[in-house]
């Protein structure tokens, strides 16, 4: 990502925020109206959750066929992001369920399912975290994250749709579910928030490829007359 | 002999050879079914009547009594074989099909022996009401062959990590969470509902549709997952 898109993607975030603020009528209907705006962030944020489990998956699958350890990196910093989008739509979402339903948490099938992917998320990294060498970790973490999928499909996709939800369903695509400046604003800062993803999922690369060179380096410092492999005395 | 009838024999050998191994030492089978018996005894000891604990609570206890109980033994079947290193052994001699067809349906009948004897010791001890005996034999049937499939293959990862215990309940909690929930829903029908067998139609679609992922999905990581 060069700078000029850098710069627009920060221009652009803070443009949709004022602009949900200044811009967007407040929600008649709703309990708070005036509350109502943060749905525009809320709904993004659980949207990238979504897309941060796809692209591990996708990393995962790859990286079984392939092999590659930086496949690995991009399915774990998939994972991080993931973690961290997630953490985001449940802290706004229990903000303006405290607002409209009277409570910050009500097991609502959403709900249920958000914290669910969470824990399939910790599972992910407790497992990393619990094998000690670097491609059995990879292999098995990417062995787990696939397992992992059809089961979240089923949270995310199936059980809200046939359990009795608070959240209206199908709001996003039908024409008659949103009012259209909020259709635009929750798109914008959907897009917006999905350039932020793609930065922060490539500054999590770089890191991970900078102390990859150092811990090499770091091998090559200490050792200077390291043997090759086979050739201990 | 053709591929699909090769690994068929192979799953079964694994099968047999498994069980022979478990009815010698009865490890996984004495872990879960004691784990299970302790659970239903210690909360039929508190939750009897005239506790007034509604049935919908006694549904959830039951299953999260069973799901405790299969963690405590079902990923014996891959331990075993990395303690006593026979795994390469095996990967020698069967494909890799084979042995996740077979390790699974170890774990399936392990999951029924489990259930046929906790189930009704659970229904005599707690007095859960039972309006729909038959759905209610289909919904456990079901519910522990789906439990069996979502966790086999997380039993293969776990027998390669450390601290085997403590990940594979961490682990297999999130994959078997939707069969769970969609049991416990059918259990709860099966015992209240007076037109069960149509409030438990979906749980059962449900039930069969996640096996007929799942399974696939294993089989496809298992590859990766057993070769080294």
């Amino acid at each position: 990502m060069n700078r000029t898109v850098q710069i627009l993607t920060g221009i652009w975030v803070a443009g949709v925020t004022v602009a949900a603020f200044l811009w967007l009528p407040p929600a008649e209907g709703f309990r708070s109206p005036e509350a109502a705006r943060i749905v525009v962030f809320h709904v993004p944020c659980a949207m990238l959750t979504f897309v941060a489990f796809l692209v591990n998956a996708v990393y995962s699958w790859k990286y079984l066929r392939s092999r590659d350890p930086l496949t690995d990196s991009k399915a774990n910093a998939a994972a991080e992001l993931g973690m961290l989008f997630a953490i985001l739509a449940t802290v706004t979402g229990s903000l303006f369920a405290m607002e409209q339903w009277g409570s910050a948490w009500n097991w609502d099938p959403r709900e249920t399912s958000i914290v669910m992917l969470m824990l399939v998320y910790a599972a992910y990294f407790v497992l990393r975290g619990a094998v000690e060498e670097k491609s059995k970790r990879a292999r098995l973490s990417a062995a787990y994250a696939l397992l992992a999928f059809p089961a979240m499909v089923f949270l995310i996709w199936i059980l809200p749709r046939i359990v009795e939800s608070l959240h209206p369903t199908n709001t996003l695509f039908s024409r008659s579910g949103l009012d259209p400046k909020y259709r635009i604003t929750l798109w914008s800062f959907f897009a917006g928030l999905l350039a932020v993803f793609v930065w922060m999922f490539r500054l999590r690369l770089r890191v991970e490829i900078a102390e990859a060179r150092l811990r090499r380096q770091h091998r090559r410092d200490t050792m200077p007359e390291a043997t090759p492999a086979g050739e201990t005395r | 002999m053709n591929r699909s009838s090769s690994w068929a024999h192979e799953a079964i050998a694994v099968f047999a050879k498994d069980w022979l191994l478990e009815l010698r030492t009865r490890v996984a089978l004495g872990a879960v079914v004691l784990f299970a018996v302790t659970s239903v005894v210690a909360s039929g000891f508190a939750l009897a009547p005239p506790s007034g604990v509604p049935a919908e609570v006694k549904a959830a206890l039951l299953w999260v009594v069973i799901f405790f109980a299969a963690v405590a033994g079902l990923s014996r079947v891959f331990v075993v074989e990395e303690e006593t290193r026979t795994a390469d052994a095996l990967r020698l001699a069967v494909s890799s099909t084979g042995v996740f067809a077979g390790k699974l349906a170890f774990n399936a009948v392990l999951m029924w022996t489990l259930c046929a004897i906790t189930v009704p010791l659970y229904l005599l001890l707690l007095e859960a009401p039972l309006r729909n005996a038959s759905l209610l034999v289909i919904v456990v049937l079901l519910g522990s062959t789906a439990l069996a499939c979502a966790t086999t293959a997380v039993g293969a990862i776990v027998a390669k990590a450390t601290m085997r215990g403590a990940l594979f309940g961490v682990l297999s909690f999130p994959v078997a969470l939707p069969p769970l929930l969609v049991v416990i829903h059918a259990t709860k029908a099966a015992w209240l509902s007076d037109n069960a067998w149509r409030v438990a139609a979906g749980d059962l679609q449900v039930l069969s549709g996640f096996m007929l992922v799942i399974v696939p999905a294993s089989v496809l990581v298992f590859e990766h997952i057993w070769s080294e």
